[in-house]
């Protein structure tokens, strides 16, 4: 009897701070958004109660629209260049000894030290007009007039590839890593082309990190306004920014928590397709 | 064919470089301008050598009220999200217990969704149940979005744990507490560190969620966000100097003491 009490007392240690915490700070907050996104907007900021599909509606105003198609184009866009960029890397640098391999891989990590806000304003001040990279590609005669890198959809791209490349490398490291170089080996004996046998056996094989490196890029693409805010152009760029003006600026938070509301909706469209492409809940948070 | 290989090689080594080059040539602008004697903005030619900035830093006592602001509410929430989150992992593994579906599903919402969705979910619950925001707000958000990387860091860990040895402890006449704080903790102990690690690195480095429920309790980034648009000055890349040594330096000591725990092993 009084082990039975022990134990039950133990469960409900371990179980009660998490289920409250998660109860009250995620599934309460995501729910009350939900719930103002049907409702009429405050005079000063706040929701008045009252049942409204209004807000849906002027989600249809084609300024939202196009930001909201604009948004998703980018972070297309911003997905297959880390892709591009990622692939061929961790590729080269899965085919070093462990020691290379731990120390190469650290150095992705040790990015993070630095405040990102921090490292973003240094890539505007590199990145100006008369900036070190343009200074650089005049020297070398690739160009003669400076580029618009910044304050630009060009300086917005670069921002969020900036931002998101490690996310993209950590898990594709993971996968290409676990390649089984035999099977290579075998196709090249098989009379396989390298072409050949990285379309149909290396590709593949490395799916999972494809598709999870993908989905932890676009996603917080999506909402990463304050590198749009700040290396981007005069134009609202990503999901993000419309939301924030909403919540910040706009003050009439029923049209931003129905643009929220979109935002989790599209989310939880590409984990249903990532899920259904067999990729792994685990993988997206294995970092 | 030959040269076509040491093509290939070269062409290997000539892609790596570049993309080291574009995740590192902000830092080492960063550590370098941090001892750039120029006084002109935008402080990006060289001008000599100088250890002035690191000297200015001292002085500039709103940019270091963000930063103690900043370690106060990392440290706050590491711990806290590290309690529960491990408490909370090995319940998640040991019992069963209603709900325990709906909870494992909530977990995956901060890792996955955008994070100004939670940021703007959170500052409409803080506003409507009237909690004003400041120091505390930005512990609870933070708290939220890293019991999540806490607890997935601990399962790993868990996937692996043989339940056989605790009931030999229990058997052996240890009560409950001392079997989790003497056994079941150490077996533990690195998936917890590393969760621990990545709360804290996360939590520093917050701008989003941060920036919905921060109130007048200014952290680090966000004071630095609020100067970028009229230009950081360098005393700001000083600090970011010292913090990037102390945290390889942190790195490097737990390292090794990872390597030297698990070479002695645990027995298990």
């Amino acid at each position: 009897m009084k082990k039975k009490f022990k134990s039950n007392l133990a469960k409900f240690a371990m179980i009660t701070p998490i289920s409250l915490w998660m109860y009250i700070m995620v599934a309460l907050p995501f729910l009350y958004i939900i719930l103002i996104s049907f409702m009429h907007p405050g005079t000063y900021g706040g929701v008045e109660l009252g049942v409204t599909l209004d807000n849906y509606k002027e989600l249809l105003n084609p300024l939202y629209l196009v930001t909201f198609g604009r948004s998703i184009v980018m972070s297309t866009a911003v997905t297959c260049v880390c892709l591009l960029l990622a692939y061929p890397f961790c590729y080269f640098v899965a085919k070093k000894n462990d020691i290379q391999k731990k120390i190469l891989m650290s150095c992705i990590m040790i990015t993070f030290c630095v405040s990102m806000i921090i490292r973003l304003f240094m890539w505007i001040n590199l990145l100006r007009s008369e900036g070190a990279v343009n200074h650089f590609f005049i020297n070398i005669g690739w160009i003669q007039v400076p580029l618009k890198l910044v304050y630009s959809n060009m300086g917005a791209m670069i921002g969020l590839i900036y931002m998101l490349l490690p996310f993209m490398i950590l898990p594709l490291f993971n996968s290409i890593e676990k390649i089984d170089y035999t099977i290579l080996e075998a196709a090249c004996d098989l009379g396989a082309k390298p072409f050949q046998s990285f379309i149909n056996i290396t590709i593949p094989l490395t799916k999972p990190g494809i598709f999870a490196g993908s989905v932890m890029v676009f996603i917080p693409s999506m909402g990463l306004y304050f590198v749009t805010d700040l290396m981007g152009g005069s134009k609202t760029l990503v999901i993000g920014n419309l939301i924030k003006n909403q919540f910040i600026t706009a003050r009439n938070w029923p049209l931003g928590a129905a643009m929220s509301v979109i935002l989790m909706l599209i989310t939880y469209l590409l984990l249903k397709a990532y899920q259904m492409a067999g990729g792994s809940m685990d993988d997206l948070s294995g970092m | 064919m030959k040269k076509r290989k040491k093509n290939f090689k070269s062409f290997r080594i000539v892609f790596c470089t570049l993309v080291y080059l574009f995740l590192f040539l902000p830092i080492s602008v960063i550590v370098v301008n941090s001892f750039n004697s120029t006084t002109t903005k935008p402080y990006m030619s060289w001008k000599g050598f100088t250890f002035d900035w690191y000297i200015k830093l001292w002085e500039n006592t709103s940019l270091l009220d963000a930063f103690s602001n900043t370690m106060i509410i990392a440290i706050t929430s590491t711990v806290l999200a590290t309690i529960i989150g491990t408490l909370g992992a090995i319940g998640m593994y040991r019992y069963k217990f209603k709900g325990k579906g709906l909870i494992d599903g909530l977990l995956y919402i901060p890792v996955v969704i955008p994070e100004i969705v939670l940021g703007i979910s959170l500052l409409t619950i803080f506003s409507n149940i009237n909690i004003p925001r400041g120091m505390l707000t930005l512990i609870l958000a933070h708290v939220t979005f890293c019991i999540p990387f806490v607890i997935f860091n601990v399962r790993a860990r868990l996937a692996g744990y043989d339940n056989s040895i605790e009931e030999a402890s229990l058997d052996l006449g240890a009560n409950r507490f001392r079997t989790f704080f003497e056994i079941t903790l150490p077996i533990l102990a690195p998936g917890i560190l590393g969760g621990a690690l990545l709360a804290f690195t996360l939590s520093i480095d917050d701008v989003i969620i941060s920036y919905f429920v921060y109130g007048q309790t200014k952290t680090y980034p966000l004071k630095v966000m609020e100067s970028v648009k009229s230009g950081v000055s360098p005393d700001v890349n000083a600090l970011s100097t010292i913090i990037l040594l102390a945290t390889i330096l942190f790195v490097v000591l737990t390292q090794g003491n990872i390597f030297k725990r698990r070479k002695g092993g645990y027995g298990i």
